[in-house]
């Protein structure tokens, strides 16, 4: 998993301190020291980046995959059949795109809403305070496939917890549902993704809590304002800077997630919880077509690229429109 | 500022809800891991009704756990290291000097982090092979090909954590040290390194977790003698059994170490997102 979560300032905001003098006859220092970083991000991201959108336009099957650079040149080919909406194999990438948005939408949702609230609670020095703050980052530090497994053994048909409570303990379902085949799949893999993902919002909502000064809340109590009001006038604008890098984390992340339902589900996601990297899985490793995979992963690049770069600029104008 | 009855009820409630989402789940692994196979085979009871340390026996048989766990160990630590001692370097440039094209070294590292995983792997696995064959050096299936990519997974965000340490050591601690003659790799290792053993630590760990939770390229990329134990867990389900019991056992002795060292560093980890997040 990782996580970025905003810039250090990159521009800094006081006057520049005058370098010491024997910094100034090396300028090509910082650069050497830029070097190993840069070129492992060059191996490791953006060569197979380039060549990800080589292998888009060539016809890539297991047929071709041995001697794979003599891949006969197809031009847009790919494109044209993964983004042919009416063919089958345009229908369910859109499909598993819309999934995705909901799933995305639902999870990053709930998982701020819950965040903020028990960074908010968690505000005011009460006994036990530190404690449940360790407790709600757990699920964070959790590796992600034993988290999810544990959900997937919660959600058994036969076996799990959560029928034993809903069917055996409370009766409120006489048929045992199934939680990880069918509609409810979806709502499971909600559940489970909010579960590992609101432990970061509430880590970083935390951080952003800190720096509010204590007296503008004594300042808005003395003007009458109550809980909701000084939420509003002065905790969300204070963590605006703090959730405009969240929020497109957390959309980044989970529209990005194959984790969570690749554990969840083993291998072939129900269809309502096909999420778009299994998807792009499936395509390329389980029906080997190289090709199309490839250009269906060029083209989530290019609408994460559109997404990320009109969210910034749009947070960015209101900033300083601010 | 007093809290109002109301807002003390709904803080009670809030967080003894909380409380229970993040419980429940862990309480079952604990308690499954205890409970022997038939228990866990027929239905769900809340508490084990004869205990045994059976599946943590049992666990080493099943799967080669021992071996995924040494791989796992190996593979993580090396990209950990790697990955730090790499993302010091940067952000000692990063955070010390203004030169022409930071911002977009910067900004460039973190865009990485907006791709998906899968749009690289198969490219990757692609090249790997293709050096494989053209080289002899073997990378895909192999430790050292996962060590490759996991340290790059972690290191953006170690850029970005280690320039908001680095940045809040003051500079004139830099400037004493030059003064006294100390050249900019000293002025490194004596200066700021020491200062920020902690948020090193806390970046250390957050590499170390980056790659001892990585499924995707670990279901591609290894083989039966590099697998680790993000794959190897899939091993305790067979067509004729789940051994559950093992699972959340296997799972335990997994999670605990990691999970231990981030709550233990869990402050630094806050003060570096504050550092870099608030200013």
């Amino acid at each position: 998993m990782t996580t970025t979560v905003s810039a250090p300032d990159v521009a800094p905001s006081d006057a520049e301190p005058s370098p010491p003098r024997k910094r100034r006859r090396r300028p090509s220092l910082p650069y050497l020291l830029l070097v190993p970083a840069i070129v492992l991000e060059l191996a490791v991201h953006v060569l197979p980046m380039l060549t990800g959108v080589w292998m888009s336009l060539r016809e890539l099957t297991q047929f071709q995959i041995r001697d794979w650079s003599s891949a006969p040149f197809v031009g847009l080919d790919n494109y044209r059949v993964t983004l042919d909406f009416n063919s089958a194999i345009g229908k369910e990438l859109l499909h598993s795109f819309w999934v995705t948005i909901a799933y995305t939408v639902l999870v990053v949702g709930l998982a701020w809403v819950i965040g903020l609230a028990a960074a908010v609670v968690l505000q005011r020095p009460f006994r036990g305070r530190a404690l449940l703050r360790t407790l709600f980052l757990t699920p964070y530090a959790l590796p992600v496939y034993t988290a999810v497994i544990t959900w997937s053994f919660l959600l058994q048909r036969d076996t799990g917890a959560l029928n034993h409570v809903l069917v055996d303990q409370l009766g409120l379902v006489d048929d045992r549902p199934f939680w990880l085949i069918g509609g409810n799949s979806f709502w499971s893999l909600v559940l489970v993704s909010v579960w590992r993902c609101w432990p970061f919002a509430f880590l970083c909502l935390m951080a952003g809590l800190q720096s509010v000064p204590q007296d503008l809340y004594e300042a808005a109590y003395m003007d009458g304002a109550g809980f909701w009001r000084r939420l509003r006038a002065v905790t969300l604008p204070m963590l605006r800077p703090v959730n405009q890098v969240l929020l497109l984390v957390l959309f980044l992340w989970t529209f990005n997630d194959f984790n969570t339902p690749y554990v969840l589900f083993g291998k072939g996601a129900p269809d309502e919880a096909d999420l778009i990297s299994i998807h792009i899985y499936e395509s390329s490793f389980v029906t080997w077509n190289f090709g199309l995979g490839s250009a269906m992963s060029v083209a989530l690049l290019l609408f994460l690229s559109v997404v990320s770069g009109l969210y910034l600029f749009l947070t960015r104008k209101a900033r300083s429109d601010a | 500022m007093r809290e109002t009855a109301a807002e003390r009820w709904s803080r009670r409630v809030i967080l003894t809800l909380l409380s229970a989402f993040v419980l429940i789940p862990l309480y079952v692994m604990l308690t499954t891991a205890l409970k022997p196979l038939r228990d866990v085979r027929d239905s769900f009871t809340w508490i084990p009704a004869r205990p045994t340390f059976e599946a943590f026996v049992d666990m080493w048989s099943t799967v080669p756990l021992g071996r995924y766990l040494v791989n796992s160990l190996i593979v993580s630590t090396a990209a950990a290291v790697l990955s730090v001692a790499i993302a010091i370097l940067a952000a000692y440039a990063t955070s010390r000097w203004r030169f022409r094209g930071r911002s977009v070294f910067l900004a460039s590292a973190l865009s990485t982090q907006m791709f998906p995983g899968i749009l690289f792997l198969l490219p990757l696995f692609l090249i790997y092979v293709n050096i494989g064959n053209a080289t002899g050096i073997e990378l895909y299936a192999s430790r050292t090909g996962l060590v490759i990519t996991y340290l790059t997974f972690s290191l953006p965000f170690s850029i970005w954590m280690l320039v908001g340490y680095f940045d809040a050591i003051p500079r004139e601690l830099d400037e004493a040290a030059a003064v006294d003659g100390a050249g900019p790799m000293r002025i490194l290792f004596r200066v700021l390194l020491p200062t920020a053993v902690p948020g090193i630590l806390a970046v250390t760990v957050y590499a170390f977790m980056t790659a001892w939770g990585e499924v995707l390229f670990a279901s591609v990329m290894t083989d039966e003698n590099t697998r680790t134990v993000a794959v190897g867990l899939s091993g305790y389900s067979t067509q004729y059994d789940v051994y559950w019991n093992q699972i959340m056992a296997a799972s335990l002795v997994v999670s605990v170490p990691v999970v231990a060292a981030f709550l233990f560093l869990q402050k630094y980890f806050v003060a570096g997102l504050t550092a870099g997040a608030v200013k």
